[in-house]
C-alpha cells in the first residue's frame, strides 16, 4: 500500500512539473502582453523599460527557472491587470468556485443514484422511461444554453430568482459561503443547478447501466432465494455493487465541475476563478493564466490521487490485491 | 434438388448487416432520430441553396431589419420566420449556416481524433509491454483532465480560427479513441484467430488491418457517435466563451453568444432558436448513439 | 408409505418464456413428487429445462418467463400464484436452493458473515446478531470449513471454488429447511471436490430429514446419491421411477441412450456410444415427440406428442414404443 502511494506521488510530481513547463511555454507564446497594457503610442524605449520591469526581456529558460523558483515558494507573479499577486487573486476567488462545484456534484450524486437505480430496476415503467428521457436531454443540452434559458425563464419572465452575482454570504471557517444566507441560496440555486444538470444525467445513466447489469447477476437471484426482502436486495446487494464505480466517478466529476464552472460563472457573473480566467485570457494577463492553470492542475492531481485511494478502500477485491502485492 | 437451391437464397437474406439494421430498428425513437439527423445534415449541407438570405454577405443586410421578432416582414418584403438579430440577419439563414459550421467542425475534429487515436491504441495493444504502458500512462493522464481545461489552454495559446479550434478538439478527443481501441484490441489480440494468423507468419500489417481492425469497429462506432456530439457541444461552448471561431464563420455557439446580451430585454429569439437547433442535433446524435450501443453490446445479448 | 402429503408434489408444471424470437416452452408438463428424507435426482442435458424447474418451484422465474400452468404443492400448499410475501418467507426458510456457479452466488463486496446473518434474520428478525453469528459459525463448522471465525470475516473471493460451494450449502441449511433444491452444485468443481461435496450434502440431508432434489446432467452422480430419478428432455419429463429400476432397465430410448453413453459402460477399443444428433432448440418446438429425430425406435406414430403412460407400476414414461422392462 505504501509503495503504491509513493509511486503515485512521484508520478504526480512529474506530471505537475511537466504541466508547469507546458503551461509556461505555451502562455509565453501567446503574444506580447506589453502591447496591451501600455499605451500603444509609447515608443520602443518605454516598452523596453516596461518589459525589463516585468522581467520579460530575459531569455525563455531563465524566465522559466525564475518562475519555478518563485512558484515553489508560493509566488506566482503579480497580475498585470490588477497588480496584486496572482496567487492571491486565485485563492480569493477559489471558495466561490468550489462552493458552486461541490454543490453541483452533490446534487448530481444524491439525486442521480436513486433515480438511476429506479430506472434500472423498472426500465419499462413510465417512471423508468421518463427518467431515461430526461437523462438524455440533460446529457445533450449544452450547459451554457441551459443557463441562458434558466435566466430567461426564472429571472426575466418569472422574476423569481436573481440572475447574476453571489448575493449575501455568511462566514464559515473564515471563508465566505453563499449557502449560509437565504439570499445567497437564491443566488446559488440556478448556477448550481445549471452546472449539475450534465453530471446528474451522467450519474443517472451510469447508475441505470450498472443496475441493469448487476440485477442480472446470480448473486442477486441467490439473495432472493434466501428469502431476503426486496428492499434489502436492492439497497444492500445491488446498491453496494453499483456504488463503487459511481463514487469514484464523482471524485473526477468534482474536477470536471470545477473546470466547467468557467461557463456557468460567465453566464451568471458568479465571482469565481472561472470568470477570472476568461477575462485574463482576453487581456493576456499571463501570471494569472499561469497561476490558474497550475492551481487547477494541482487540484486535479490531488483529486485523482484521492479517487484512486478511495477506490482501493471501497472495493475489497482491489484492497486485498494491493496488500498482497 | 429444389430444396438445395432454396437454402443459399434464404441464408443470403440474413447477413450480419441486415440483422444489425433489424436490431437497430427495434427502437422507433432511434430510427426517428436517425431520420432527423438526415434532415439536419441535408439542410446544413444545402444551406447556400435553401437559405432565404446569405447572412454573411453584408450587402444583403439592412440595419433597419434588426431585432425583429419572429414572423415579421422586413424592409424589402422578406419574411423573417425566426426573427432577426442585431445586424439584421435572418435567424433561419444564420442557423442553417451555423449548423453547417458546427457539424463540419464537430465531425471533422472527431475524424481527426479518430485518425490519430486509433493507430495509437492499436499499436499499444498489439506490441504491448513497455510501449503499451507508456502510451496508456499518457492517455490516462490526459483523460483525467477535463476537456474544457485542455481546450482552454490550447486556445489561449493558439488564438482564434477554424483550424485552431479543430486542433484543440482533436487534442481533447484522441485519447478517448486511443483508450477504446486499445481496450478492444487487447481482448481481440489474445483470441485464437489472431494466434492462428501469427502462426501462419502473416506480416504485422496484415494481421492488424485485415484481422484485428474489423473486430474493433463496434465499440469504436459507438464512441465515435458520442464524441461527435461532444465535439459539437464543446465547440459551441468555446465559441460562446469567445475563444472559438471568428465572427466571419460563426457556428451556432457564436450565434447564441451574440444573443446573450439581448436576453434580459426580452429578445429571446436571437439566442433561443440557434440553441434549439443545437439541442436537436445533439439529442438526435445521442439517441442514435444510445441505440447503437445497446445493439452492439455483447453483454446485453437477448 | 405414510398418509401425510409429500414434501413437494409438482403436477403438470408448465413454464414458458415469451421472447422476441418465439415462445420457449422451457418446462412443458413436468410432474414428480418427493417425500421427506428422500433424494430425487432430476437428470437432463443442458437446455432440458431442469434448472427452470428448480426456479419455478421457488417462484424465481424472471420475465419474459412465467409459470403458465400446473401446480407446485409444498406440503399440500399450492405455491403457483401464491402471494409474494408468502413465497419470500418460504425461500431460504422452508425451501432452500443451492446454485450452480459458486463464483457468482455470493456477493463479492459483502463479507461472508453479513451474507449468512442476513439469511437468518430474514426469517427470524427477533434473533440478535450475536446469536445469528454463532449459528452461522456452527453451520460453517458442520460443512467442514476450518477456522470458521476467521472465515466469517472474509470476502468470497478469498475462498476457493469448493469452499464457496460449502458456504452455499451451509447457507442453505441455516434455517433447517424441509426441502433443498441443489442445481448442479458440483458441475463447476473438479472431481475430487465433487465427491466431497456430494458426501456432505447427502449426510446433512439425512441428518436433518430434509428432502433433497439434486439437478444434474451427470448420471453417475445420480446413481450413487438418489433414491428416485426423473429424466427430462426438451422441457418434458420422459421417464421417472426408483433409481435402481430406471438405471438397470430404462424404458425410454433417451434414458437408454444416456446410460449407454457413459464412458465406463463402454468397452475399451470400441467406438464410444453416443446418441446421434443434437438437442433441439426449444424456440417454437414443433409438436410430436421431441426425441424422434434421434430415436432408433421412432416411427410415424411419433409425430404426435406422447402422453405419460404407466406400462409398469411406479414407472411413468412418455413414449409410444418404450422398451419392456
Amino acid at each position: 500500500m505504501l509503495i503504491y502511494l509513493i509511486r503515485r506521488l512521484l508520478q504526480s510530481v512529474v506530471v505537475l512539473a511537466a504541466m508547469s513547463l507546458l503551461v509556461f511555454v505555451g502562455v509565453f507564446m501567446i503574444g506580447d502582453p506589453i502591447e496591451i497594457l501600455i499605451n500603444p503610442l509609447a515608443d520602443e524605449i518605454e516598452k523596453d523599460r516596461a518589459r525589463a520591469a516585468l522581467g520579460l526581456d530575459l531569455p525563455l529558460w531563465e524566465q522559466y527557472l525564475a518562475f519555478l523558483f518563485n512558484a515553489v515558494r508560493g509566488d506566482l507573479g503579480r497580475s498585470f491587470a490588477y497588480n496584486v499577486p496572482a496567487i492571491d487573486l486565485i485563492l480569493e476567488r477559489m471558495p466561490a468556485t468550489l462552493e458552486l462545484a461541490v454543490t453541483a456534484t452533490l446534487i448530481g450524486g444524491v439525486l442521480g443514484v436513486p433515480l438511476g437505480l429506479l430506472a434500472g430496476l423498472k426500465p419499462h415503467s413510465a417512471a423508468g422511461k421518463s427518467i431515461m428521457a430526461g437523462s438524455i436531454l440533460g446529457f445533450s443540452l449544452p450547459t451554457f444554453w441551459v443557463g441562458l434559458m434558466l435566466i430567461m425563464i426564472f429571472a426575466v419572465e418569472l422574476g423569481w430568482l436573481p440572475s447574476t452575482g453571489r448575493g449575501h454570504t455568511g462566514r464559515l471557517f473564515g471563508l465566505e459561503f453563499s449557502f449560509l444566507t437565504l439570499d445567497g441560496v437564491q443566488h446559488l440555486f440556478m448556477p448550481a443547478l445549471n452546472l449539475a444538470l450534465f453530471r446528474l444525467a451522467l450519474v443517472i445513466r451510469l447508475a441505470r447501466a450498472g443496475t441493469r447489469e448487476v440485477a442480472l447477476q446470480d448473486y442477486v437471484k441467490f439473495a432472493r432465494a434466501k428469502g431476503l426482502s426486496q428492499a434489502r436486495v436492492v439497497w444492500v446487494h445491488v446498491f453496494k455493487n453499483i456504488l463503487i464505480p459511481i463514487v469514484t466517478i464523482q471524485g473526477l466529476e468534482l474536477g470536471q465541475a470545477i473546470a466547467f464552472a468557467v461557463v456557468t460563472e460567465t453566464i451568471f457573473a458568479w465571482p469565481g476563478m472561472g470568470k477570472l480566467i476568461i477575462d485574463s485570457i482576453n487581456v493576456l494577463d499571463r501570471p494569472v493564466i499561469v497561476a490558474y492553470l497550475l492551481v487547477t492542475v494541482f487540484m486535479f492531481i490531488v483529486i485523482n490521487l484521492l479517487v484512486d485511494l478511495t477506490y482501493s478502500v471501497l472495493d475489497p477485491r482491489v484492497r486485498l490485491a494491493e496488500q498482497r502485492a | 434438388m429444389t430444396a438445395v437451391a432454396e437454402e443459399p437464397r434464404r441464408r443470403a437474406a440474413e447477413t450480419p448487416f441486415r440483422r444489425f439494421a433489424a436490431n437497430f430498428a427495434e427502437s422507433r425513437i432511434a430510427v426517428a432520430a436517425l431520420m432527423g439527423l438526415a434532415v439536419i445534415a441535408a439542410a446544413a449541407f444545402l444551406a447556400p441553396w435553401i437559405a432565404p438570405q446569405d447572412p454573411f454577405d453584408l450587402k444583403q443586410l439592412d440595419i433597419l431589419d434588426s431585432k425583429l421578432p419572429p414572423g415579421s416582414v422586413g424592409v424589402d418584403g422578406m419574411t423573417f420566420w425566426l426573427g432577426s438579430d442585431d445586424q439584421g440577419r435572418d435567424m433561419f439563414s444564420a442557423i442553417l449556416y451555423g449548423l453547417r459550421t458546427s457539424i463540419l467542425v464537430g465531425v471533422g475534429a472527431s475524424l481527426g481524433a479518430l485518425l490519430i487515436g486509433m493507430p495509437v491504441g492499436m499499436l499499444a495493444a498489439y506490441f504491448g509491454g513497455r510501449a503499451d504502458s507508456l502510451i496508456m500512462r499518457i492517455v490516462d493522464i490526459q483523460l483525467s483532465f477535463p476537456a474544457i481545461l485542455i481546450a482552454l489552454i490550447l486556445l489561449a495559446v493558439l488564438g482564434q480560427g477554424v483550424d485552431k479550434i479543430v486542433i484543440a478538439l482533436v487534442a481533447v478527443q484522441w485519447a478517448y479513441y486511443a483508450r477504446t481501441v486499445r481496450g478492444t484490441a487487447l481482448v481481440e489480440r489474445h483470441r485464437e484467430y489472431i494466434e492462428a494468423a501469427r502462426c501462419l507468419a502473416l506480416g504485422h500489417r496484415r494481421i492488424v488491418f485485415r484481422h484485428l481492425l474489423p473486430n474493433c469497429l463496434p465499440p469504436l462506432i459507438v464512441v465515435n457517435t458520442v464524441l461527435v456530439a461532444s465535439a459539437i457541444a464543446l465547440e459551441a461552448t468555446l465559441s460562446f466563451l469567445g475563444l472559438g471561431l471568428p465572427i466571419t464563420k460563426p457556428s451556432l455557439g457564436l450565434l447564441i453568444s451574440n444573443g446573450f446580451e439581448y436576453l434580459l430585454s426580452g429578445k429571446y429569439w436571437i439566442s433561443f432558436f440557434p440553441g434549439v437547433a443545437l439541442l436537436i442535433t445533439i439529442v438526435c446524435i445521442n439517441l442514435v448513439g444510445d441505440q447503437l450501443r445497446d445493439v452492439l453490446n455483447p453483454r446485453l445479448q437477448r | 408409505m405414510t398418509a401425510s402429503a409429500p414434501t413437494l408434489a409438482v403436477e403438470n408444471l408448465r413454464t414458458y418464456f415469451f421472447t422476441k424470437s418465439g415462445t420457449v416452452k422451457a418446462v412443458d408438463d413436468v410432474s414428480f413428487s418427493i417425500d421427506a428424507g428422500r433424494v430425487l435426482g432430476i437428470v437432463g442435458e443442458s437446455g432440458s429445462g431442469k434448472t427452470v424447474t428448480g426456479f419455478s418451484v421457488l417462484g424465481l422465474v424472471d420475465p419474459p418467463g412465467r409459470i403458465v400452468g400446473g401446480r407446485v404443492l409444498f406440503k399440500g400448499e399450492n405455491l403457483v400464484g401464491a402471494d409474494e410475501e408468502r413465497l419470500r418467507r418460504l425461500r431460504g426458510g422452508r425451501i432452500a436452493m443451492i446454485f450452480q456457479d459458486p463464483m457468482m452466488t455470493l456477493n463479492p463486496v459483502l463479507r461472508i458473515d453479513t451474507q449468512m446473518i442476513e439469511a437468518i434474520r430474514a426469517h427470524d428478525p427477533s434473533m440478535d446478531k450475536a446469536a445469528a453469528r454463532a449459528r452461522a459459525r456452527e453451520a460453517l463448522g458442520r460443512v467442514g470449513i476450518p477456522s470458521p471465525d476467521e472465515r466469517l470475516r472474509a470476502y468470497p473471493h478469498q475462498f476457493s471454488g469448493g469452499m464457496r460451494q460449502r458456504v452455499a450449502i451451509a447457507i442453505a441449511l441455516l434455517n433447517k429447511p424441509d426441502l433443498v433444491i441443489a442445481d448442479e452444485p458440483t458441475t463447476a468443481l473438479d472431481v475430487t471436490i465433487q465427491g466431497q461435496i456430494l458426501y456432505e450434502a447427502q449426510k446433512l440431508c439425512r441428518e436433518s430429514g430434509a428432502a433433497l432434489i439434486w439437478i444434474t446432467h451427470d448420471l453417475s452422480v445420480i446413481a450413487g446419491l438418489a433414491d428416485e430419478v426423473c429424466v427430462m428432455y426438451a422441457g418434458k419429463m420422459v421417464e421417472a421411477g426408483g433409481v435402481d429400476a430406471v438405471l438397470d432397465a430404462p424404458l425410454h430410448p433417451y434414458t437408454r441412450g444416456l446410460i449407454g453413453s457413459v464412458p465406463s459402460r463402454n468397452r475399451r477399443g470400441q467406438k464410444l456410444a453416443q446418441i446421434p444428433g443434437m438437442t433441439p432448440s426449444l424456440i417454437d418446438l414443433p409438436p410430436g415427440c421431441a426425441f424422434r429425430t434421434r430415436c432408433p425406435r421412432a416411427d410415424r406414430a411419433c409425430a404426435e406428442t406422447p402422453a405419460i403412460t404407466l406400462p409398469v407400476p411406479g414407472r411413468p414414461v412418455r413414449c409410444f414404443r418404450p422398451y419392456s422392462s
